[in-house]
């Protein structure tokens, strides 16, 4: 096993060699992108690639820049990557949770190839790993939950249960609880990312069930156009503002920004300057945006709210404080105590007070 | 006037011309495609077929696309017996998940012992006999209730898709991982992993058990008892039933051994290529298996050939998705026309085109 390896990297590197890799020769910056999703699948995949094309507009002719879309993942993500290096890429962002071992395997077989990879944890002298603190905007999106729902259920649209998820159900919860004590959460897991149907159907059962506000995890728009057809329910847009659904039904949303994060990246390339970073970035550099809450929210929640973003970006205030117990009542954060990155990076428990299981 | 004549056999000929014939006007409509699309439609085809094989990253490119063969083979030469006897799996998908989450099980289970000599037969067998009985479950109703085993076998494939994305974020999921969904990585198991052969060969055990079956297939077909009998049950399914063949052996063996093929074939990929337990496993290497079973004919060597030419057009679309910017549905179109022509073409295969106006009736 270990030889084999060790023939495969050297492979890689004496077939980079031959290829005359890497372009630095060149005098543009080969920037390369791979998606899950189609680029205009109106969620994770398309905010990825705005924020991409951002990135490329604000460098004009001194980048070159590769995409492909519907990248499966597994073995054919591996080769995708494998085939960017091979193009010529000198960075390679890959977008994806389920790219993590395919590229930390290809980086492996191109070490003067820069790889980003979104969302993992595994990270390498030539793969920085980034993401979003997403919980935070579900504190805010929580706390106006709270506040406008008149029958005290809130409804919740989870996706895939893994730890970033979770997080958004607590810390969306913890909020709502504390200026309502009278809260309860509903929470459907589709087990999928994007799927308009799936989301349209959980968001009515929910409706049905009394929640008149109904947050999401998922990418589409399907939940804000249940909650119209059914009035008086509230929605928050995800990923994207999804304005076109304000004032009513939606009254804020978190929206995904990577471009300060993309720009920043490959400027660093250009300067000789990347190193492997971990990266976790949230309202305070913009990565994690706020969409405007809408005027159908008295002014004075608004300012809660709006105090809330605020306190967060100027980091005064960290969303999981304690005290906090567990959903079996053991403690978890004592009192004034925050959560630490390791703890937020793998939470696969409820805080108490969220009924029902984590599936699994 | 031009019109369609039946032939009174089928045409030799054409039975093997209209593959090729099919290939080739697979390649003049994507070359329109991809001029409607703006881009150079010779660079395209070029991307797709010439540079895959010849082109200056070949050594790359030559064992992804035998790796990405192997399981198209082994599931289509399963396929390939109960299709020429007239019995549908259309669920090899469902059978190719089973067989990697049975592979994958028996690995994880002994994980992290190191006994290659043991764990890896026993995952090949598990994997087999994952398969095997997965598909066991559509034979048995066909034969006992006389269900239609198109049906049931199609609808099982979205029970192992439901099964492998539970599995994956339950018992199977890494406990080292964080809480993302997902197995361990058994490629960087040792005693499991199913990787090159000789390393960048893309020669794998899968790759070659494929080649085993599809020579172990080719004698059945041409030397054995069991292939007249599928071969008659195909053609002439009265003339089978007094010559006493029995229907009910038939699908029970000729579903059972497209499951136990599809089944190895998803252990070897999820040990090999895949390396997890992933809810994004199923690639539909099922379903395009059953296209590279008609495009080879039903015959073992021409499934061999289907199924590097699929394999090629997976491996040389990615590389033009990637080079020239198309769109990842224009690969998938141009695909799904190969299998078009095929039957387009097919036509000529049992008909024949004549001038004029046919003899009153």
């Amino acid at each position: 096993m270990k030889r084999r390896t060790l023939l495969a990297t050297g492979a890689g590197a004496a077939l980079a060699a031959a290829m005359g890799m890497p372009a630095s020769a060149q005098d543009k910056t080969k920037v390369g992108f791979i998606y899950v999703g189609p680029i205009n699948d109106g969620g994770w995949t398309q905010h990825h690639h705005h924020s991409a094309m951002e990135m490329v507009e604000h460098f004009g002719d001194a980048v070159e820049f590769v995409y492909q879309e519907s990248v499966p993942e597994g073995p054919d993500a591996e080769r995708a990557i494998t085939q960017m290096a091979l193009g010529g890429a000198d960075i390679i962002f890959t977008t994806s949770f389920g790219f993590m071992d395919p590229t930390v395997n290809v980086a492996a077989n191109f070490p003067n190839v820069k790889f980003e990879h979104a969302t993992g944890y595994k990270q390498a002298d030539n793969v920085s790993v980034y993401s979003a603190r997403f919980y935070e905007g579900r504190a805010i999106q929580g706390t106006l939950a709270g506040r406008m729902t008149t029958t005290n259920k809130v409804g919740y649209i989870a996706s895939v249960p893994i730890p970033e998820v979770i997080r958004g159900i607590n810390a969306a919860y913890i909020h709502a609880k504390k200026v309502n004590p009278d809260i309860e959460f509903k929470i459907i897991w589709i087990f999928e990312w994007l799927n308009p149907a799936k989301e349209a159907d959980a968001a009515k059962a929910l409706i049905e069930q009394g929640c008149d506000v109904v947050l999401q995890h998922t990418d589409s728009t399907a939940p804000h156009q249940a909650a119209r057809e059914a009035g008086g329910v509230y929605t928050f847009g995800q990923a994207a503002d999804m304005a076109e659904f304000a004032p009513m039904p939606r009254i804020s949303s978190i929206i995904d920004n990577w471009a300060p994060y993309y720009i920043d990246r490959v400027q660093a390339v250009m300067d000789g300057t990347w190193s492997s970073v971990s990266t976790w970035d949230g309202i305070s550099t913009g990565m994690v945006g706020i969409g405007e809450v809408s005027d159908v929210v008295p002014a004075e929640w608004k300012a809660e709210a709006e105090a809330m973003r605020d306190a967060i970006a100027a980091g005064t205030y960290h969303p999981f404080t304690g005290p906090i117990n567990k959903q079996d009542g053991s403690p978890w954060l004592a009192e004034g105590e925050t959560a630490s990155d390791g703890d937020l990076a793998s939470m696969f428990f409820y805080v108490e007070g969220v009924e029902g299981e984590i599936p699994s | 006037m031009l019109r369609l004549e039946k032939r009174p056999q089928p045409s030799r000929g054409w039975t093997y011309g209209a593959p090729v014939l099919a290939v080739f006007l697979t390649i003049v409509l994507g070359m329109g495609l991809f001029a409607l699309l703006g881009k150079d439609p010779l660079v395209a085809i070029r991307t797709i077929f010439w540079d895959p094989i010849f082109g200056p990253f070949a050594h790359f490119y030559r064992p992804e696309i035998i790796k990405k063969a192997a399981p198209l083979v082994l599931i289509a030469v399963g396929l390939s017996f109960g299709f020429r006897a007239g019995i549908w799996n259309i669920g090899a998908e469902g059978q190719y998940i089973i067989g990697a989450i049975c592979g994958a099980a028996v690995a994880l289970a002994f994980y992290p012992m190191d006994a290659r000599w043991l764990i890896f037969p026993l995952m090949i067998a598990a994997g087999v006999l994952g398969g095997f009985l997965w598909a066991m479950i559509p034979a048995l109703l066909r034969v006992r209730f006389n269900t239609n085993e198109i049906l049931v076998s199609l609808m099982l494939v979205y029970v192992a898709d439901v099964l492998i994305k539970a599995f994956s974020i339950g018992v199977l999921r890494n406990p080292e991982g964080f809480g993302m969904p997902g197995s361990r990585n058994l490629r960087q198991y040792p005693s499991a992993a199913n990787l090159d052969l000789i390393p960048n060969s893309g020669l794998h055990w899968g790759s070659l058990v494929a080649l085993f079956a599809v020579i172990f297939a080719y004698i059945l077909f041409t030397r054995h008892h069991f292939g007249f009998q599928v071969r008659l049950a195909g053609q002439s399914p009265r003339a089978a039933r007094f010559a006493g063949i029995n229907a009910n052996r038939l699908v029970i063996l000729c579903l059972g051994i497209s499951g136990a093929l599809a089944g190895v074939a998803g252990m070897f990929q999820v040990a090999g290529p895949s390396g997890q337990i992933l809810g994004s496993f199923p690639s539909f290497y099922g379903f395009t298996a059953i296209i590279v079973a008609f495009l080879g004919r039903l015959h073992p060597v021409g499934i061999l050939c289907a199924g590097l030419i699929m394999a090629l057009t997976y491996i040389g679309g990615q590389a033009a998705e990637a080079q020239l910017n198309l769109p990842a549905a224009a690969i998938l179109t141009f695909q799904g026309m190969l299998l078009f022509c095929l039957l387009a073409v097919d036509v000529l295969t049992n008909y024949r085109f004549r001038l004029g106006q046919g003899e009153a009736r």
